[in-house]
Parts: structure tokens; sequence; C-alpha cells
């Protein structure tokens, strides 16, 4: 789904990512999100700050999806996953290993790919 | 507080009728349900209906007037949408509405036409109740949603996916007396594990199908059914809703849903009941998994204890407290914005003896209804009990 009027907050944290100045937003009590965010829904707090987003993050939970939305139709089969970077967390997907490999614990860098199907970018993790 | 009545509810049957509109699925429900009531159209004061992707299924937004004019009516008439928990938000504001005194008696219902646009589309409409920027455009789909989670449950509390088979095998079972189901076939374990994989580790027969369908119910104040005689003994005694962050990454615990587990809260205390009271429920289980953490989530099972239910026997029919005698989502259908009202209509048929599986719970006296939306970042519960 290619588009003409970018969604700001995302589109710029998508080219940070890809500069390698990927960041989280974080509140003071150090609840981490994702842009934009105005007000911490963890705690109220509206003194929020962009952080660097650590190099490595920690994959939590992850699945191989053989039956994708249209928009990831020769992307399948892949691996989805959600990983930790410090107190912000992300999904995307993992390339450059095998999904057997994939596991609770496997750390990985964060970048940003392309959908095979639409050429889209997309969040892509790469164990490292 | 008066506790609303369950005047009439009906269900259509549940399963593919791509050629047949949204508006004519919902005029089918809502008139049957008119007809059981007794309740005469010109006393409805409004219509609470639960949709979910109607623009995408039929191009059709504005869907409460619609529907409606489908049933006859001119009255107020909104659309709720919270994914796959619209309908169950819908009854929750026609109780309130009832039970503040402002309507005396109201249509709720829901419709989703869903087949018509073909597996892809709908697996497509189906994710939209993710987080688009940082779900949908990741890769994530419905299933693998929920396969996160699954993940996640084995990891903290252990649990096979021949646990979860035993939750698909037993909601088959259910159904197969169930004439309105859209899967009326028994399965077995080895048949959930070696369907094809949707996304590991949940396969084929752990994920609920796509399903055309709608359901209505009139519910009325007791006054109403009180003075106009009417044979409506179920009522509902208590509701709550509660709310989650959109995105699961954004969850601390990916293992519960504990916007259920708020709503829960929220419904027994207004009921005045505990888990302990609850003689069966129907639950949200669009995947096996999120049974499992629907029965912990509604104080059935501690955290981590679920996962073993149906495969013990504990919640099919025969069991100590039945979970899904309507087949479920799994085996009935999941007609996302009709399924919170279906559930209604499910448990009022059990609690009035008249269902095909009332027998599991003879003397059943409170039932309890689980809806979810998304990845449980909308949840509803209520509460229906018999009354003299
Ligand atoms: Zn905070």
């Amino acid at each position: 789904m290619s588009e003409r009027v970018r969604n700001g907050a995302y589109d710029d944290w998508l080219d940070a990512i890809g500069d390698d100045e990927g960041y989280y937003v974080e509140c003071e009590n150090g609840h981490g999100w994702l842009p934009p965010r105005r007000v911490c829904p963890d705690c109220g707090s509206r003194e929020l700050s962009e952080e660097p987003l650590p190099e490595a993050g920690e994959v939590a939970t992850h699945s191989t999806v053989h039956v994708p939305t249209p928009q990831f139709e020769d992307d399948a089969p892949y691996v989805i996953a959600v990983a930790h970077f410090g107190p912000a967390s992300i999904t995307g997907m993992v390339r450059g290993a095998d999904p057997e490999d994939v596991e609770i614990g496997t750390v990985v860098g964060v970048e940003v790919g392309e959908r095979a199907t639409t050429g889209d970018r997309a969040v892509v993790f790469r164990p490292r | 507080m008066s506790d609303p009545r369950v005047a009439g509810a009906s269900v259509t049957r549940f399963g593919k009728h791509p050629e047949r509109t949204g508006r004519d699925l919902f005029a089918e429900a809502g008139l049957a349900a008119l007809d059981r009531s007794g309740v005469p159209a010109d006393d409805v004061d409004a219509l609470y209906y639960g949709n979910f992707m109607g623009e995408i299924a039929e191009h059709q937004g504005h869907q409460g007037p619609l529907m409606a004019e489908a049933v006859g009516l001119t009255v107020p008439a909104t659309r709720y949408e919270a994914a796959c928990a619209s309908s169950g938000a819908a009854i929750r504001d026609a109780v309130r509405a009832i039970r503040n005194g402002e309507q005396e008696v109201v249509l709720v219902g829901g419709m989703e036409r869903m087949t018509n646009v073909g597996t892809a589309a709908a697996t497509d409409a189906l994710a939209i109740a993710a987080d688009d920027l940082y779900e949908v455009r990741a890769g994530m789909t419905f299933p693998a949603a929920y396969a996160l989670m699954a993940r996640s449950y084995f990891d903290e509390h252990g649990g096979t996916r021949e646990d979860l088979a035993h939750v698909a095998v037993k909601n088959h079972e259910h159904a197969l007396v169930n004439d309105n189901a859209q899967l009326q076939k028994e399965i077995s374990v080895d048949e959930v594990l070696d369907a094809p994989m949707v996304a590991e580790p949940l396969g084929l027969y752990d994920a609920c199908p796509i399903t055309d369908g709608a359901s209505a119910a009139v519910l009325t104040s007791e006054d109403y059914a009180e003075r106009h005689g009417l044979d409506a003994p179920v009522a509902v005694t208590g509701t709550g809703q509660d709310g989650d962050n959109l995105a699961l990454h954004d969850r601390q615990n990916y293992a519960a849903t504990p916007a259920a587990a708020g709503a829960v809260a929220e419904a027994y205390a207004d009921a005045g009941i505990d888990a302990d009271d609850v003689d069966f429920a129907e639950v949200h289980d669009c995947f096996t998994i999120a049974e499992v953490l629907a029965i912990e989530s509604i104080g059935l099972y501690e955290p981590g204890k679920g996962i073993s239910a149906a495969r013990e026997g504990e919640t099919t029919r025969h069991g100590e407290t039945p979970i899904n005698l309507s087949g479920g989502l799994k085996a009935k259908g999941h007609p996302v914005g009709a399924t919170g009202v279906a559930q209604l209509v499910t448990i009022t048929k059990v609690l009035e003896g008249t269902h095909a599986r009332a027998d599991a719970v003879p003397a059943a006296d409170v039932g309890v209804a689980h809806n979810a939306g998304g990845t449980a970042a909308s949840a509803t519960i209520h509460v229906f009990e018999v009354k003299a």
C-alpha cells in the first residue's frame, strides 16, 4: 500500500531507524513507547523525551506466519516477533535467521527492510 | 435498580451467506427476536447495533438507521464498533439506558457480512483491529497476534498445542446439536494437530472460521416486562467493560488479558456474584488460546491453570463449568459484530432450558458472557441470571 501522504511521526521514526538513529519516547518514570505520544498511557506524565533506541533488543514472543494479509503475501512464511528494546517494545519481522532458531531471548537489532510483496518499508529484526 | 429482562432473542444460521445483504441478515434476526418477545414494534425505543467491518464488506457506513429500518423501526439507532466486542459494547449501553430509566424497550443486535470479500480481504479486515502503523504494517495478522500470546503463555506457564487442541475438539462437539452453527462436525485432537499452520503455534483448527450472520435481542425494563406479562425470566444483572493498550507490544504481559479481568471485576460486583456462582459461560474463543485466557480472566482458573481445563474435561458439557455450549466462536462461527449478542442469545436459551445443550446445566441460574475485541484491548462482560 504505497501512499503519497506521510504518517508523520511514524515515517519519521522509520527514517530514523533506517539512518541507524532509532529512538523511542520515554516519560520521566521510565515508561517507553513508540511515537507519537503526548502523554504516557501508564502514568499520565506529559514530560516525554526522545531517547536513543538501544542497539540490541530481545525477542519476547514470536510466531511464524503462514497465512498473511494480502500486503505480505509474498513474504510468507515469515517470523513476526515482539522485541524489547529497553523500556520500548517493537513488533517486526525477523530476517536472517532460520525460523526454528528464533527463540524467546534471541538478541536482535532493528532496521528498515522492504516487504517482498509491495516494496513498502517494514520493521525488520536481525539476530546479532 | 431494576435489571433489564431478555424478552426475546434470536440468531440467523451462522455460516456462509455470501450473497445475502447485511440488512437482510439483520432483518431476519431482529424480526425473530421481536416476534419471540411479544413486544409490539411501536414500543421499541432504540436500536443498539454492533458491526465491525461494514465499510469493507459492503461499502456501508451509517448502519444504525439502515438496520432499524430493516426491522421496521424509525428510532434512535447507533452502531457500536469495538472490533469483535462491538455488540457486547452495544448490550452494555442498552442495559445502562434501561437501568437509568431513559428507555424501557430496546433492540440490541449485531451483524457481520464477511465471506463475500474472500479470505484474503477478510484477513486484512480483521487485522485492522490491531494498530495499523506499528502492528499491521509490521506484518501482524489477527491469528498472529493470538499466536504471540500463545507462545508467551506456553513460555510463562507451560502448555502444548495438544492442550489447545482439546479446546477445539470440545467446542466442535458442543456444536453438533446447534443447528445454527457454521461447523457441525466432530474433530479429533490429531486432526487439529495435523491441520495446516496459520501462525505457529496456531493451526487452522485453532482458529474460528470466517462467518456471515446476525443476532438480536429485545431487552425491556423489569417494570415493562411485569406490566405486559412478558415471559422473560432471564435478567441482565451485571455489566462490565474495560480497555487496554491497543498494540500487544505495549502491554506488560502477553499471556493475560487484563481488560477482561477488569470488566469481570466490575460485572461481578454489579451483579453481586463471584466466580463460584458461575454455572456456565460463553467466552470469546476466536482462537483456542483465547478460551484459555478467557476462563482465567472470568475467575474460573488461576493464571496459568486454564490450559488443561478442556483436556481434563472440566469445561466440556459433562464438566463442572461448561464453556461454550453453543460451540463457541470456533464451531458456531464468528460474525464479528454479531458475536456479543449471539452469546446473550445462547445464555438466555440455556437459562430458559430451551437450548439444545441446556441439559448440560439443568439447574443453572447464572451464566456469563465474555466478549473480547482485538487482542482484548476491548472487553465486555455480562452476567445473566434467572429471576422469578
Ligand atoms: Zn509513564
